[in-house]
């Protein structure tokens, strides 16, 4: 099984139409960051012809990382709702709690081979922060972390976590000080330091390679759960759910499963409190395609082409586009976009925690809450597999305030 | 219309539209042009300004703020044209103002109002040919950067595709003052100048009379942005007109020849 794995993990092939998914993604960015760009695109190439850059990453995922992730039957959810069979694919057991890590160990050991010392990464609700701050701890670099100041007060726990592995990490007031704020700042220093600087993006959004390199460095989520939910059940999901921010961890589900044209895929993206732009983060639902931040998706964008506020009670959705690759997905009819509001998030976390013993982050909790929607109409012969993206363990706070958890 | 500089060296002078309002803006413009400036670039204030520095981010949020849209800097355009017609006008924006305009209906509109020509901050030469396609159509000028990052094959596309001038970036980085033109910036001209004929002018930290006396031995123009947008900040609207008007025909003034600067 393990050596089975093994084999399973090396590097998918170079895409075949570079950095865009039919009309979406590209690379749209100031000048001065194209050369940095193609020399990422080509140092990448060339470590996916690299046999000992696939067997070391692999290496790390299985002995570092805790790769596989089990596939979990979650038996009393299911019997609590009396429709499909649940299944969870456990990337909240993961080093660092969540998904975040699969990409930062590749994107890590690229840029040691690139010989650059200074990563610098942005982050929402702190997950990819740590990720990447690991990552430097046990390569040796340095780490800067760019984060809104919203986002570092919400997940305070995770702002602690990431000075303690040696990272600094720099608070951005900007804008609504959240993911968007820290991407533009984490850019401007690119540009500055473009020429000994890493920048480590933490979702399948950006300029290509990023989108590629990021889905890539994820797709093992579905290579995994594939193989696994073949292996229980002798069959293929009906559907497979995943919360959508940026979109790594969706696209890493998703992947494999894309020829499976019976497969639903469904991406959960954060309804947040209201349908009114600046109330949440549902760019299939109130977005239109254009520019931000290097790449061209669904944007959250007033008529003017300003780029809207957002609002999740999970940092890690709340962001004003999504990556290109699943525009592509949404217009093809490929994949479904839906949306859970907070509310909907916060109980389902409560639901888990309850049936299974299993705390959600409150960005997973997203598509955990599209599942018990759907499950009680469907048939005990149906499957749903859901990626648990990450663990709760940073969302104490926010769920102590949100569910008046004090004096209970 | 077609971009002319008529001194050596030029100047072009960059400005947030809408900050701190669009009356201000024309009040400034039309100062700066009085004052000297060849060209204008008529920045489009953008939520997301990745490649400016804290001065630019800063105008560009309140000219947001204060509800600034393409639109009224279109129409700003129109009204320097007539009262200043041999101004250079270009209009400076992140893409996204643009795309949600439409490309289309933005040329047309540029064109209308008697705009020159267009630079885009986000976007590559290789992403560029609908861009162009549809600014060739209106006979709108497109012009490119050029970085010091850029390998020699970059900037023979980007001189190729370029036209008016080409916008040097005078070092790595985002915009904001510096106080020396940066070392880089030479040896960028220098590359660029196989590829092109074009005037060159060079931006990025250009902030005083001495600077543009030492971008006149090697370039053709001198970009000049966060230096009179933070002026603009200081000053307050009433005085800014003025301000910025005497800070260009200082900038225009002959230096003691001080250029040792690197």
């Amino acid at each position: 099984m393990a050596e089975q794995n093994r084999t399973e993990l090396e590097m998918p092939p170079v895409a075949t139409v570079p950095g865009r998914f039919d009309a979406y993604g590209g690379r749209y960015v100031p000048e001065t960051l194209m050369a940095a760009l193609q020399e990422l695109e080509a140092a990448y190439a060339d470590a996916q012809r690299d046999p000992a850059f696939a067997s070391e990453l692999s290496y790390l995922l299985h002995h570092y990382a805790g790769r596989p992730t089990p596939l979990y039957y979650a038996s009393r959810l299911t019997d609590s709702m009396g429709g499909a069979k649940i299944y969870l694919k456990r990337e909240d057991l993961l080093h660092t709690g969540a998904h975040k890590i699969n990409n930062c160990l590749g994107q890590g050991l690229l840029a040691r081979r690139m010989g650059k010392r200074r990563i610098i990464a942005e982050t929402g609700a702190g997950q990819h922060g740590v990720a990447t701050a690991t990552v430097c701890a046990l390569l040796g670099m340095e780490c800067i972390v760019y984060m809104g100041q919203e986002d570092m007060r919400r997940q305070e726990l995770n702002v602690y976590r990431m000075r303690l592995l040696g990272a600094e990490v720099r608070s951005v007031t900007a804008g609504s000080a959240t993911l968007k704020d820290a991407i533009n700042e984490a850019m401007r220093d690119w540009v500055v330091n473009v020429r000994t600087t890493y920048y480590l993006l933490g979702s399948v959004l950006g300029a290509h390679p990023y989108p590629t390199m990021v889905r890539d460095f994820q797709r093992v989520i579905s290579v995994e759960a594939r193989q696994q939910i073949l292996e229980a059940e002798g069959r293929l999901p009906n559907a497979v759910l995943a919360c959508v921010g940026g979109g790594s961890n969706a696209i890493g589900a998703f992947y494999e499963f894309i020829p499976d044209k019976n497969v639903r895929l469904i991406g959960v993206e954060a309804g947040g409190r209201g349908h009114e732009l600046g109330e949440h983060a549902a760019r299939f639902q109130g977005g239109v395609p254009g520019v931000l931040q290097g790449t061209y998706s669904y944007v959250l964008q007033d008529d003017a082409g300003q780029i809207s506020n957002t609002h999740s009670v999970s940092a890690g959705l709340d962001y004003a586009s999504v990556g290109p690759e699943h525009a592509a997905l949404h217009d093809s009819g490929r994949a479904e976009y839906v949306s859970a509001s907070d509310e909907a998030a916060l109980q389902a976390t409560v639901r888990l925690a309850r049936t299974e013993g299993i705390l959600p982050a409150l960005e997973s909790a997203h598509a955990v809450a599209e599942a018990i929607r759907i499950a009680p109409a469907m048939s005990r012969n149906d499957i749903l597999l859901i990626n648990v993206s990450g663990r709760g363990d940073k969302d104490m706070g926010i769920l102590a305030r949100e569910l008046k958890l004090q004096g209970a | 219309m077609a971009i002319q500089f008529h001194h050596q060296p030029g100047l072009v002078v960059y400005l947030t539209i809408g900050d701190p309002d669009i009356e201000t803006s024309r009040k400034i413009a039309l100062a700066a042009i009085d004052a000297g400036a060849d060209v204008l670039e008529l920045g489009v204030p953008f939520s997301d300004p990745l490649a400016d520095g804290p001065v630019i981010q800063r105008a560009s949020e309140r000219a947001v703020r204060n509800g600034t849209r393409m639109e009224d800097v279109l129409a700003l355009a129109g009204s320097l044209r007539k009262q200043r017609p041999s101004i250079g006008l270009v209009i400076f924006s992140y893409l996204n103002p643009i795309l949600r305009m439409g490309l289309e209906s933005f040329a047309a509109a540029a064109e209308k109002s008697g705009v020159d020509a267009v630079l885009v901050t986000d976007l590559i030469a290789e992403e560029s040919e609908e861009y162009c396609a549809a600014l060739k159509k209106h006979h709108l000028q497109p012009i490119f950067l050029a970085a010091p990052t850029s390998p020699d094959s970059r900037l023979e596309r980007i001189a190729e595709l370029s036209e008016g001038f080409i916008y040097a970036i005078s070092r790595v980085g985002i915009t904001g003052t510096q106080q020396q033109v940066a070392g880089d910036a030479r040896e960028l001209v220098t590359r660029l100048r196989r590829y092109t004929k074009l005037p060159i002018a060079l931006g990025f930290g250009i902030s005083n009379a001495s600077h543009v006396a030492v971008v006149a031995e090697y370039a053709d123009a001198a970009v000049v942005g966060s230096a009179i947008v933070a002026l603009i900040e200081q000053s307050g609207a009433d005085q800014a007109p003025a301000a910025v008007g005497k800070f260009i025909a200082e900038l225009r003034a002959p230096v003691a020849s001080e250029s040792s600067v690197s």
